[in-house]
């Protein structure tokens, strides 16, 4: 510890801090422009001068190490003069155009040069004008304004992971620019927005939607992926006009990825549902809210009395709230089915019932950072999980060792050791060989889950290298991705993930496919809680008679939508509650209710590493649109069940977490008592991989105009390693037809050599590949 | 080119690059010396203090001490790194180095290396002397193929590798953090200090930097010893320099005298101020040293204390010396227009203050210069200087402060009548296209 | 993208640096690229960007950020002169006019033909040789009277 003075203060402050750092403690604002927390120091602002003691010249604080004794002054004379002569300079360039600037208001050089006193300038040539650049659909330039800071190029670097922007030329002409002609293309890309200290680089979508004071800031929480992120809402006229990060060092730090960020723009779009609507005769047509729910209390009660309870089913989405989920499982227990599910791209459930609790990442977000190994399997990690990927991203600076299993990887900008891409039926050999390495190389025996089926493996040296890299680590992490709960026998994956984890000491989890992916098993909306009933493959193959559907849509949001279209149409009700018309859902339901997206509702998400929160509705419910809570406690009622007499939100709640509001942490577990006798024997057929792209998980997102904009929202191309296309005689650029056992549809072929061998990645969730049916399985290429 | 000194002494016919030639001069003795009397890398360093060189490169900072900086036990790579991006105005001593003496750096640099414990090295050759290059490539294949450079130097256990690599149009790279960046790769912008090169420097590893003349004075000093160098001076400023001479003289060109040696005699040897005409002003080392009216350069010796005491800076030693036919304003015109034309654009004050002082000049210059230009002038250097990350904000105030209080009346002219002092034809006389 | 001769001076380039900083060959491999296609078009700053497993907005800036790189079709000769003060008070100025004269183009212009570009230099290096003149980035040419000027614009035009 340093013993040093800021502006007559005395504190105490670790050593190997800055200036900045230090002064920050204390609450001593020193002005910056070009200093971020989170970036490394550039220090090229200049406005952080400060005056220090026995320094013959004022000191950048940012980039000033603290040492013992030292005496700063952050609002001497010298200081402020030196800061002053800066800002003098910042401005000599700069519009003076506030009054339609979008940054108005919330602008770091605004803020300062009133600061210290609009003076006349005394620049009286010419000002420098630079050209805008086009990022993209979702970062609007004003580079005129630009001061240079170099903050969003750091970002591209440092925390995307990729540079995407750089300060081209020199002296006075510098620029920041992205390649020519090149967007920027990171799912994070909007964190340069708030990094932009003025109004260079704004929001596109909100441009000039509104002032920044004319805005009120509500809280919330990301409905998207699974790590929560936490979110500002800014609300003008009862309209959501913009979506910032709300700082939560824990989850997102103070990130957001554009999914985050910028889907709230689907929640005016035109297919919005706007009132509870019946088909009758073929034809939608309004009605209230009470026709409507009598209406499906009373199909429900006939269906029921007619075929019984087992014939009606619920599916919910994962990114639906925790209350939501608990009420529609309640709801069909209470009618007495337990037929309810929400994994819905789920397609092994094996491992139901045998499994102690919900599945969880298995340790703190934040203790990432910690981390010395990590072996992700089967996860297109970056799109999937943006912000944890940056954290690990971090990590890997400071010394994390990455290993990766996949069928098929992309580039995840960051350095991963050891990379093992195989077809999807291999990826069980490939981890029976990683366990047996561990267990030759710690001596340590392999369990009775998985010792039958490792006899007879050959360790060959990816598998060792693997093992050798988890087993040299201290803390070390073992992680399912989407992909992995998605693979038709995930649970096997299951089994010898756990099995590596603990032959390694590793802590074991799975990152989380949606918002509520920990939730919806704490709510109990599975097939096994309490009633046993079917899950979403059996209630999609053996169709029921009624289905009750949240949040979905069943083209996109199922592991196999051909099922779903044939169990859909042959069944005698359907009701669909959702925030979104979709063509689906007029084509199968008999009912659809509007149900309030998280804007307009309250509830919890219960995020990835078991953390429960909370959030409130930040704008009125749009048209007729209702909770999906109370829609479900009034059908619930209305359907003479008890136990519905919820009079709020927290009633509800208290059903389902502690009275703090938290998660029970017995209920996180990710152990599965399962054996794998034998390893299955490897189809040669070629088989297809689907990754979920970014834009398309949810139908919030799939509904963001500007989002489907970006390079992650092009038309999937079925994409092959060079060696598979020259085995299928293919061509890479020509359109092929696709088929499976369900359907067909042609994709252009594009040359991927992150794909397995004998694979074809065709990204699932997308109508140009919904009518293939199965995100798995055999399919068939042929020329067009 | 005239010598009354070591490096560029003895250099007769067209062959004197060559190793073969070099040898004969006495060359590769001192490294020679080294290995087989196995003087210990301390031993190398506290001769090199003992010497008093001083860095040739501009800062003057002492050789020897600057190499004891860099830490012992370090364990992986440390780099050395040679400055040859000799860009300042005025100064082109380094490039007659490399063309005709190029194993004096060669030789200077593998005991550096030896003393430093480095085990690779980079000269960093100004591109536009792209000749030079391509020649030191050559040379250093010489010495490799000699067994000078490599694995096992000469039979010992000390290996050391040395390559060329060459600017492309960027002063700045002269600054020894810019230059770092631009070895790696980049473009050429400076790094803030601290951390110092000495502890986070090429790739994030210890290296040192120096001038290419610091490093061509280190064969002599090992082989004659420290003493030896020190005495060719005077102390605290040891040896002798190269001054690069140019403008209104006789014969421009280099010239390497004993440290000390008044300028007067300086002037003599570069043939005298041209056309007889009357010693203006003296730029005593490098575009970015504070001008000095002619009469009291007349007064100074050539050595960092002597010049320093005056007011300047013997910097690089590139003097640069105007008679009476010089416009003092245009001469400072087209010395902003270079630093608004080479500031990196990294740090607000150099990147926004350069580009405004040279329109204020340009304007006074072009007759449209308003009564508070002066002060503004400097009110904008003081906003300047000492707030950049490196010296190239102060280099490009330093000439504008220096001219306007030696100069003023010119400029105070200017801005009043609208035109130059010095008539238009007089100035054409003086600066016109010179044959010797 | 590159002649394989190119590729091979390249490749040397890369071999004087630690195996794993490749990059620190972006400016040779640039001026290499430069010589052999004359200038540098964006397809170009793209090819070596990727051969030096590079980002290409990192080699933009390089390209952008050094004088002596060309972002712009150049004449077959690229004739540079030296203005700088040291050079101007010998005559640096006064040979630039004499060029743009001979040529009958400004300072970053190309004559009609494609022959010669103009530009206009900063210190070089070489201020006792004044006037200074570089021929293609890499021949320099001293002392330059209007006599020289004359002969090397004639030779070079051969
Ligand atoms: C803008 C600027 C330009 C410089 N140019 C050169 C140069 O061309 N050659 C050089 O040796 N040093 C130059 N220097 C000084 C170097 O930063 C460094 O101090 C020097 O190379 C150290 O070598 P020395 O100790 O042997 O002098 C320059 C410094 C600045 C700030
Ligand atoms: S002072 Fe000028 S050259 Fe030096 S870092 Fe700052 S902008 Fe770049
Ligand atoms: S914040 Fe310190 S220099 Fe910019």
């Amino acid at each position: 510890m340093l013993e040093i003075e800021i502006d007559g203060k005395q504190l105490q402050v670790p050593d190997g801090i800055t200036v900045m750092e230090a002064a920050n403690t204390v609450g001593a604002y020193v002005p910056h422009f070009c200093y971020h927390k989170k970036l490394s120091i550039a220090a090229n602002c200049r406005m952080c001068l400060v005056q220090v003691e026995k320094a013959p010249k004022p000191l950048p604080a940012c980039a000033t190490p603290v040492t013992n004794g030292m005496k700063v002054w952050t609002h001497s004379e010298q200081a402020v003069k030196a800061q002053k002569g800066v800002m003098e300079f910042l401005l000599i360039n700069h519009p003076l155009d506030c009054p339609i600037c979008d940054q108005g208001g919330e602008c770091q050089l605004q803020d300062l040069s009133v600061g210290y006193g609009g003076v006349e300038s005394r620049y009286q040539e010419e000002k420098r004008v630079v050209g805008n650049k086009d990022l993209g659909p979702l970062v609007s330039t004003d580079m005129t304004r630009c001061i240079n800071c170099t903050r969003c190029v750091r970002f591209t670097t440092e925390i995307a992971g990729l540079m995407e922007l750089g300060q081209a030329f020199r002296g006075e002409h510098a620029e920041i620019m992205p390649f020519v002609e090149k967007t920027i293309d990171s799912e994070l890309s909007g964190n340069i927005i708030d990094l932009c200290p003025v109004g260079a680089l704004t929001s596109k979508p909100f441009r000039f939607g509104a002032r920044a004071w004319e805005m009120s800031r509500r809280k919330s929480v990301s409905p998207h992926d699974s790590l929560g992120s936490n979110l500002v809402v800014q609300v003008k006229n009862d309209a959501v006009k913009r979506v910032l990060p709300l700082e939560n060092e824990a989850l997102n730090e103070c990130w957001l990825s554009d999914k985050d960020r910028f889907s709230y723009e689907a929640l005016n779009s035109e297919e919005r549902l706007a009132r509870p609507m019946l088909k009758q005769g073929g034809r939608w047509i309004e009605t209230d809210w009470q026709t409507a729910i009598e209406y499906v209390a009373n199909g429900l009660k006939s269906i029921k009395a007619e075929s019984g309870a087992d014939t009606i089913g619920a599916l919910a989405s994962p990114h639906s709230t925790l209350e939501e989920l608990y009420l529609l499982r309640k709801l069909v227990q209470g009618l007495g089915s337990g037929n309810v599910d929400f994994r819905l791209r789920q397609s092994d459930f094996s491992a139901d019932g045998k499994m102690s609790g919900a599945p969880w990442l298995g340790m703190p977000v934040a203790d990432i950072a910690n981390l010395d190994r990590l072996f992700v399997v089967g996860s297109f990690f970056r799109k999937d999980h943006p912000l944890v990927a940056q954290r690990v991203r971090q990590a890997a600076k400071r010394g994390l060792k990455v290993s990766a299993l996949n069928p098929a990887f992309d580039d995840w900008q960051l350095p991963v050791a050891n990379r093992v891409c195989v077809p999807p039926q291999e990826m069980i050999v490939a981890l029976a060989k990683i366990a047996k390495a561990l267990s030759e190389q710690t001596g340590r025996e392999l369990s009775v889950q998985v010792a039958a089926a490792c006899a007879g493996l050959v360790v060959d040296e990816a598998s060792l290298a693997i093992a050798n890299s988890l087993g040299s680590g201290r803390r070390s992490a073992v992680w399912l991705g989407n992909y992995a709960v998605q693979h038709e026998h995930a649970a096997e994956i299951h089994v010898f993930a756990q099995e590596i984890a603990r032959l390694s000491d590793a802590s074991f989890g799975f990152l989380g496919e949606a918002a509520n992916s920990v939730g919806g098993y704490i709510a109990g909306a599975v097939p096994f809680a309490g009633v046993p009933g079917k899950n979403v493959t059996e209630m999609l193959s053996a169709p029921l008679k009624a289905y009750v559907l949240l949040g979905l849509d069943p083209a996109f949001d199922l592991g196999n939508s051909a099922a779903a279209a044939g169990a859909l149409k042959g069944a005698d009700m359907v009701v669909m509650l959702s925030a979104f018309k979709s063509d689906s859902a007029l084509e199968f339901a008999d009912v659809m209710l509007p149900i309030a997206p998280f804007t307009e509702t309250a509830g919890v998400f219960v995020n990835c590493e078991g953390r429960a929160q909370s959030f409130f509705p930040v704008v009125k419910s749009r048209g007729e649109s209702r909770p999906g809570w109370k829609v479900l406690k009034v059908l619930g009622e209305t359907s003479g069940l008890d136990g519905f007499g919820f009079e709020k939100i927290e009633d509800v709640r208290a059903e389902v977490l502690e009275s703090d509001g938290t998660v029970n942490p017995a209920k996180l577990d990710n152990s599965v008592a399962l054996n794998v006798e034998s390893l299955r024997a490897v189809e040669a057929a070629v088989q297809r991989i689907a990754d979920i792209p970014i834009y398309s998980a949810d139908p919030i997102a799939r509904r963001s105009p500007p989002l489907q904009q970006t390079q992650d929202g092009v038309a999937p191309s079925a994409r092959l390693s060079a060696a598979t296309i020259t085995r299928l005689g293919v061509q890479a650029g020509l359109a092929v037809r696709i088929k499976s056992a369900y359907g067909e549809v042609s994709a252009v072929v594009a040359e991927d050599d992150g794909v397995a061998d004998g694979c074809v990645r065709l990204a699932g969730a997308h109508p140009m590949t919904a009518a293939l049916g199965s995100l798995h399985g055999e399919i068939s290429l042929e020329r067009m | 080119m005239t010598s009354k000194g070591i490096i560029l002494s003895g250099l007769e016919g067209d062959r004197t690059w060559r190793l073969a030639d070099y040898v004969q001069r006495g060359g590769y003795a001192a490294l020679k010396k080294i290995i087989a009397e196995n003087i210990s890398a301390d031993q190398v360093i506290s001769e090199v203090k003992k010497s008093a060189l001083r860095g040739r490169g501009g800062a003057g900072f002492p050789t020897g001490l600057k190499w004891s900086f860099m830490p012992r036990a370090f364990p992986g790579a440390k780099y050395l790194a040679c400055n040859s991006d000799e860009g300042e105005p005025g100064t082109f001593k380094d490039r007659d180095i490399l063309r005709y003496n190029p194993h004096s750096v060669i030789e200077g640099m593998i005991i550096a290396g030896y003393a430093m414990g480095c085990e690779r090295g980079y000269n960093y050759i100004h591109g536009e002397i792209f000749e030079v290059y391509d020649r030191f490539e050559e040379a250093l294949q010489e010495a490799r193929d000699a067994g000078l450079l490599g694995k096992n130097i000469l039979g010992s256990d000390f290996s050391f590798d040395l390559f060329a690599h060459h600017g492309y149009g960027a002063y700045i790279c002269g600054e020894e953090t810019a230059l770092l960046e631009s070895i790696e790769g980049k473009k050429g912008q400076p790094r803030f200090k601290p951390p110092f090169p000495a502890s986070f420097g090429l790739y994030g590893k210890p290296t040192t930097i120096n001038n290419t003349e610091t490093f061509a004075s280190i064969p002599y000093i090992i082989r004659e010893g420290g003493d030896a160098f020190l005495a060719l001076g005077k102390p605290n400023n040891g040896g002798t320099k190269l001054f690069s001479v140019s403008g209104h003289v006789n014969k421009p060109g280099n010239y390497e005298i004993p440290m000390g040696t008044p300028f007067s005699e300086l002037l003599e040897l570069a043939g005298g101020v041209r056309g007889g005409r009357k010693l203006k002003a003296v730029i005593p080392g490098g575009s970015s040293a504070p001008v000095l009216p002619g009469s009291v350069m007349m007064d100074c010796t050539m050595d960092y204390d002597s010049i320093s005491k005056a007011g300047s800076m013997l910097g690089s030693g590139a003097v640069i010396v105007m008679d009476e036919s010089t416009c003092m304003v245009k001469a400072l015109e087209r010395l902003s227009y270079f630093y608004f034309e080479e500031s990196c654009g990294q740090c607000t004050p150099c990147r926004e203050g350069t580009g405004w002082l040279y329109r204020v000049i340009h304007r006074i210059e072009n007759g449209l210069g308003r009564s508070d230009d002066l002060d503004l002038l400097n009110s904008i250097t003081t906003n300047i200087m000492g707030r950049t990350i490196c010296a190239l904000g102060d280099a490009a105030s330093m000439p504008v402060q220096s001219f306007i209080k030696h100069f003023g009346d010119e400029f105070a002219f200017h801005i009043e009548h609208k035109k130059c002092l010095v008539p238009k034809d007089v100035q054409r006389e003086g600066s016109k296209i010179y044959v010797a | 993208m590159l002649s394989s001769e190119s590729l091979k001076k390249i490749d040397q380039e890369i071999a004087k640096y630690p195996l794993d900083q490749k990059q620190s060959a972006s400016m040779s491999a640039l001026r290499i690229a430069q010589e052999e296609k004359g200038w540098l078009a964006n397809e170009t700053i793209e090819f070596v960007a990727k051969y030096l497993e590079m980002p290409a907005i990192a080699v933009f800036e390089v390209a952008s950020f050094y004088n002596m790189y060309d972002l712009a079709p150049v004449g077959a000769k690229k004739i540079t002169v030296c203005t700088n003060l040291p050079c101007a008070l010998s005559g640096g100025v006064d040979a630039a006019e004499y060029v743009k004269k001979k040529l009958g183009i400004d300072f970053n212009e190309t004559t009609a033909d494609g022959q010669f570009t103009l530009k206009e230099g900063e210190c070089m290096g070489a201020c006792g040789d004044a006037p200074v003149l570089l021929v293609n980035n890499h021949q320099m040419c001293s002392w330059m009277t209007e006599e020289k000027i004359d002969q090397l614009l004639a030779d070079l035009k051969k």
